[in-house]
């Protein structure tokens, strides 16, 4: 924080940092949006565009299946145990633990809490490969050749996480909600037809499609923010690496602030 | 020929290029000298565009670069090589695919043609055998002759050098000296190479433009810079102790 001039209040010196940052944050906002128009063109090569959409599919989203999966199991299998914890009283029914599980893991942990996972694995990867990129002057040689490097790079990143978060955030309900079903098979805390039960009570499709449709806008603030953090990059390691965790600072709160706005919007 | 009139450029108020007029002839090697912070990088970069310049402007070959709409900028795109300091290579892509990349995105060219194209390329740089390596696996003199051979790919008629011998021992300096020298040559482009390196000052500059503190300080050939009376320019030319000492046995032999 600056310190304040002479006979200067620090609520003053205070105030003309936040101004400082809040016009800064414009700028930013700004410059994101500009890269956006950059990004969203027609691809020089559709053949070369789909295999780079192919890469990318490949190496972000299949990169991470193994991890989503085994976090989502666990944390199902938390969820069952702890709830079964708060609602053990005679008055709510056993299967109340199966019902509660399933619209904790669809409503919000295989959409929010995933994508803010995601944001730190995905995010950070694409920022610093993008950002390394641009140190080593390999975007400026796609400038100069002619190609739209923001659109050639980033635009198969942003098609492929749009495409496949979705399915992951799937495969993240389904594991969570096996994960619930292995404690209610292998401890005695709840049985597991009652488990199986409660997941099938009152059930609203509408909270599937929901999670996907969060999915969809979170993917993107992942990958286009962190594009934007890497394609911005001036200097060198060092401010790959700041750039790389300014992306998951940035992504995680507009994902934050986003899912409040879609479920608003969503579920009321 | 490129032809620069009246570049001004400033960072942050501070001016970087001042008023900084030049010619850049077709089929010779045209270079741009000074010490470091005197310009030059701002120059190269504002000549291809990667850097927009206050004022002024950038012709090639008659055409005012900076007035040009943006589909004439990407035709223009084409016709351009660029060797850039640390080659610049694609970390993903193999030596081959590094130098098949331009014709992948610009040509209508089948894959054995670009293959076949890409592999002249690699062999006019004398680079043989290396094609499935990346760039990562081969040493920074390889890197600089793909780099060179990715450059001219697509037949380029403007190539630029931002200083090519950087990193690279004295032999293999002069290889790459000696390699752009004879494709500039050959080919009849108009490269500008962006040096501080003495040796390819004195070997190949055919037409050499010596700028000091953002300003045009001194423009002729290699064999001008030994009579050369321009205190600034001798200052810089002959700070090494091995030029220093070939100048005194120049002006001795001269007496």
């Amino acid at each position: 924080m600056r310190l304040p001039l002479q006979g200067q209040p620090y609520a003053a010196c205070e105030e003309t940092e936040f101004i400082k940052m809040f016009f800064q944050s414009l700028h930013h906002f700004g410059d994101y949006i500009l890269l956006q128009k950059r990004i969203f063109t027609v691809p020089d090569r559709w053949s070369e565009f789909f295999r780079r959409f192919i890469d990318e599919a490949g190496s972000l989203i299949i990169g991470s299946i193994a991890i989503v999966v085994t976090i989502s199991l666990f944390i199902g299998a938390v969820i069952t145990i702890q709830t079964q914890l708060n609602v053990s009283s005679p008055l709510l029914p056993a299967y109340t633990v199966g019902l509660v599980t399933r619209d904790t893991l669809l409503l919000e942990f295989s959409s929010s809490i995933m994508c803010l996972l995601l944001a730190g694995k995905i995010g950070s990867n694409i920022a610093s490969e993008i950002g390394t990129m641009r140190v080593t002057e390999q975007i400026d040689a796609l400038d100069i050749m002619g190609v739209n490097s923001a659109n050639y790079l980033i635009l198969p990143k942003i098609a492929a996480m749009v495409v496949f978060i979705p399915v992951l955030v799937v495969f993240s309900m389904a594991a969570g909600l096996f994960g619930g079903y292995l404690v209610a098979s292998f401890t005695s805390i709840i049985p597991a037809s009652r488990y199986i039960y409660g997941l099938q009570s009152y059930f609203t499709e509408y909270y599937i499609w929901y999670t996907i449709i969060k999915s969809f806008f979170f993917a993107f603030v992942i990958s286009s923010v962190a594009s934007y953090f890497g394609y911005k990059v001036r200097g060198g390691a060092l401010e790959v690496g700041k750039a790389s965790t300014d992306s998951v600072v940035v992504s995680s709160v507009t994902i934050l602030l986003l899912d409040v706005i879609l479920t608003k919007l969503l579920l009321q | 020929m490129i032809e620069v009139k009246n570049i001004f450029k400033s960072f942050d108020g501070k001016p970087v290029l001042r008023d900084i007029s030049a010619q850049f002839h077709t089929g010779k090697t045209n270079l741009i000298i000074g010490k470091s912070g005197s310009g030059k990088t701002v120059l190269m970069k504002s000549i291809v565009g990667l850097i927009k310049p206050d004022s002024g402007h950038v012709l090639y070959d008659g055409k005012d670069f900076l007035g040009m709409s943006e589909n004439d900028v990407k035709a223009l795109r084409c016709e351009i090589g660029m060797l850039f300091q640390g080659s610049a290579l694609f970390d993903s892509l193999t030596v081959l695919e590094n130098v098949m990349f331009p014709l992948k995105m610009f040509t209508r060219q089948s894959a054995a043609e670009r293959e076949k194209r890409a592999r002249f390329c690699l062999e006019r740089v004398n680079l043989t055998g290396a094609d499935r390596q990346f760039p990562s696996e081969i040493s920074g003199g390889m890197q600089k002759r793909v780099a060179i051979a990715r450059a001219i790919a697509l037949n380029p008629k403007y190539l630029f050098c931002d200083e090519p011998n950087s990193g690279l021992d004295p032999q293999t300096s002069i290889l790459i000296d000696e390699l752009v020298r004879d494709i500039t040559r050959e080919y009849n482009i108009t490269t500008i190479i962006n040096t501080h390196d003495m040796s390819s000052v004195l070997g190949i500059g055919d037409n050499i433009i010596f700028l000091n503190q953002g300003e045009k300080e001194w423009v002729g050939t290699s064999n001008d810079i030994y009579t050369s009376t321009n205190e600034k320019l001798n200052d810089f030319i002959f700070a090494s102790n091995l030029f220093k000492t070939v100048k005194e046995y120049i002006d001795h032999k001269n007496d």
